[in-house]
């Protein structure tokens, strides 16, 4: 089975150029802005789409991406509203790769059949559920990969070599490395370090890597463009959303343009990178 | 039901953590080598007789036990049926049966060689309870409790802040126990190199509901001995109230193949079950949170709900994994109390016997008011007064003259 996100990773390899990877918050700061915010991220530069699935115990987030989901939950955001945003998304983009990022019990209560059901007929490609280490692949990991959908799993400082086989066995799409121990916005990664640890999981695995964590501006994200296969971008996007509202949180005419504008910036630091050769 | 019945309800979990579909190891990638470095840590000191014999040293003559088996006639008489004994937790050093679990965790954490606890907190007293066993092994103590618990439970931060720990006022979500839990998983993940978790209750990933669960069982082995020399048998019930459930599990766990032994789990109903309330076993279903599967309170989109609970230490939305599985079996019996019945109890025991409890196992003695009336006077009923009432007192206090 191949996914969009296999034909976009290859795509990029023939271009000799590292993917630019954004996440938002679906539903942030209300449906119809935040599906507006999603048709402009590639058209602005981003190259896989991650979706944020909002929940009310992000454990692995930082204060931002905690503010964006409650923001989202607060005007009525749901998991089955954030397949209808993909479906919407999909009706003038088919070639985009989307990944839902989130935590389990959402899917957990939506039902695993009928959510992997729903997830691909409406065009999802991915998923990435942090609270699902390789310990819980029954749980998803599995069922995600026989329904055809890519099931992304983190690494991190501390999966050690012992570990990494476990990690990547049935991972597919790419592997996200989180490149520091930490909650998402927290501290900023050292793109040396970040090269060695790509350099030792490709050891394990022929798999695109993406990092993120601690990305946030375009001389960030090429830095790590320059030794990994992808940047990923989230809570840098997600403030320049907030920063965009109105005192009461509501979405305003400068909302869209605020997160295109810094995906479009952050997509030339990308562009710029001179990639290792491999 | 089509659930069949173990040999034994106490040889769990399995070796991924299971307690039938409940429990397991539901974290971030970042976590799960320390967790399985916690389990390797554990089996090997659960194996070593220096470890157990330095714990016993401890539980004997720095926290106090065993704890004593108390009659508590004037309570029998006033109920008038059964024959009423209060496991005496509240006692303990630090005054909960908290200090237990926490004094079993730090010896694993100087085993392991961590130099940095921290822990979450409801009503303090797991607080309370870390903060001197680091002052007492000269380890950094960081403490996360909600801002309303800080509020509602002042002297518990003072005590904490005065043991030398740093408390953190916890601003997100609901500001309770729930997000004091968000908070020191996140310091955890962010400080994972030299720090241990420390958690309060039988909750959370695999090893720790067992763990916690083994570190509370003196108290169910100690009323198991102090039974048999007062009476000369085992009792006829168990009671306690429940957050997370470990002053029950450690209750309950040793007596769960007794099969004449009744057993009474006893959530908190705060307003009532069909409004706010923290009765997770009643009021909810099986999610997954906090690194396990058990039972919560949350709508129908799987967002997690607001508890609610007059007492800080059971103001939680879920409980838990092993007393799910418990419930689903069939083997204990889970009741809950509201905020007046928990209220009602603690005046009631701190007149007749003199002991203010604390407000969680004031929910316990709520429903011991409505069990022991109906039971001959022979029966056995042993009672877990796991904290003592000092820390609710301002606000039992301001509520009582509130009412008046």
């Amino acid at each position: 089975m191949t996914t969009r996100i296999d034909t976009r990773f290859a795509e990029l390899k023939r271009q000799g150029r590292a993917a630019f990877v954004t996440y938002v918050m679906a539903g942030d700061p209300d449906p119809a802005t935040s599906l507006e915010i999603v048709k402009a991220l590639p058209k602005s530069g981003a190259d896989v789409i991650e979706l944020g699935i909002p929940f009310t115990d992000p454990m692995a987030d930082g204060p931002s991406i905690q503010a964006a989901g409650l923001r989202a939950l607060k005007v009525g955001m749901t998991l089955k509203k954030t397949l209808e945003l993909v479906r919407d998304f999909r009706k003038g983009d088919n070639v985009t790769p989307l990944v839902l990022m989130g935590y389990y019990n959402p899917i957990y209560i939506y039902g695993v059949d009928k959510f992997l059901a729903d997830a691909k007929t409406s065009g999802v490609d991915g998923l990435i559920i942090v609270d699902l280490p390789p310990e819980e692949d029954d749980e998803l990991c599995i069922p995600a990969l026989k329904a055809g959908l890519n099931f992304i799993r983190l690494a991190t400082p501390t999966t050690d070599d012992k570990r990494l086989p476990a990690v990547l066995a049935n991972t597919s799409g790419f592997v996200y490395y989180v490149s520091i121990a930490g909650i998402t916005g927290a501290a900023a990664a050292d793109a040396n370090a970040v090269g060695e640890a790509v350099a030792r999981i490709k050891r394990h695995t022929g798999l695109p890597i993406c990092v993120g964590f601690g990305i946030r501006t375009p001389e960030a994200a090429r830095a790590i463009a320059e030794k990994a296969d992808g940047s990923v971008v989230g809570t840098a996007l997600v403030d320049a959303l907030k920063n965009s509202l109105d005192a009461e949180g509501r979405a305003t005419a400068k909302t869209v343009n605020a997160v295109a504008e810094l995906t479009a910036a952050l997509a030339q630091g990308v562009k710029g990178a001179q990639q290792a050769a491999e | 039901m089509n659930i069949a019945k173990p040999n034994s309800y106490r040889s769990g979990p399995d070796e991924r953590g299971h307690f039938g579909i409940f429990g397991g190891r539901f974290v971030a990638e970042t976590l799960m080598p320390l967790i399985l470095d916690l389990e390797k840590a554990y089996t090997a000191a659960k194996a070593d007789p220096a470890f157990q014999a330095e714990m016993n040293g401890y539980l004997k003559n720095y926290v106090g036990r065993p704890s004593p088996l108390y009659f508590a006639e004037r309570l029998t008489e006033h109920l008038g049926g059964a024959k009423i004994y209060l496991k005496r937790e509240e006692l303990n050093h630090t005054g909960s049966h908290k200090v237990n679990n926490v004094l079993g965790q730090i010896m694993l954490a100087r085993r392991m060689g961590k130099k940095r606890i921290i822990a979450e907190t409801g009503a303090g007293q797991h607080g309370v309870a870390t903060a001197t066993l680091c002052a007492r092994f000269g380890l950094e103590c960081v403490v996360y409790m909600g801002a309303v618990d800080v509020e509602r439970q002042q002297p518990n931060v003072i005590r904490m802040e005065m043991l030398g720990a740093k408390v953190f006022p916890v601003q997100s979500g609901t500001r309770t126990l729930k997000d004091a839990m968000n908070e020191a998983l996140r310091d955890w993940v962010t400080n994972v190199h030299n720090t241990f978790y420390c958690i309060g209750t039988v909750a959370g990933p695999h090893p720790y509901p067992t763990l916690v669960r083994d570190f509370q069982s003196v108290i169910g082995n100690e009323t198991k001995a102090q039974m048999q020399e007062i009476e000369g048998r085992l009792p006829d019930s168990l009671v306690a109230c429940i957050g997370g459930g470990s002053n029950a599990m450690g209750l309950f766990h040793p007596f769960l193949d007794d099969p004449s032994v009744e057993i009474f789990g006893v959530e908190a109903a705060g307003h009532g079950l069909t409004q706010l309330h923290a009765a997770s076993i009643a009021g909810g279903r099986p999610g997954v949170l906090h690194g396990n599967r058990t039972y919560l309170l949350m709508d129908a989109d799987g967002q997690i709900q607001d508890a609610h609970s007059i007492s800080a230490g059971l103001d939680y939305p879920g409980i838990g994994p092993e007393h799910s599985w418990l419930h689903e079996v069939g083997r204990v019996n889970y009741l809950s109390a509201t905020d007046d019945e928990a209220l009602a109890a603690f005046q009631l025991l701190s007149k007749l016997e003199g002991i203010i409890p604390a407000l969680e196992p004031a929910h316990a003695i709520a429903k011991v008011m409505e069990l022991a009336p109906k039971r001959p006077k022979d029966h056995l009923m042993v009672v877990n007064l796991s904290g003592r009432g000092d820390k609710d007192v301002p606000q039992v206090g301001d509520i009582l003259r509130g009412k008046k």
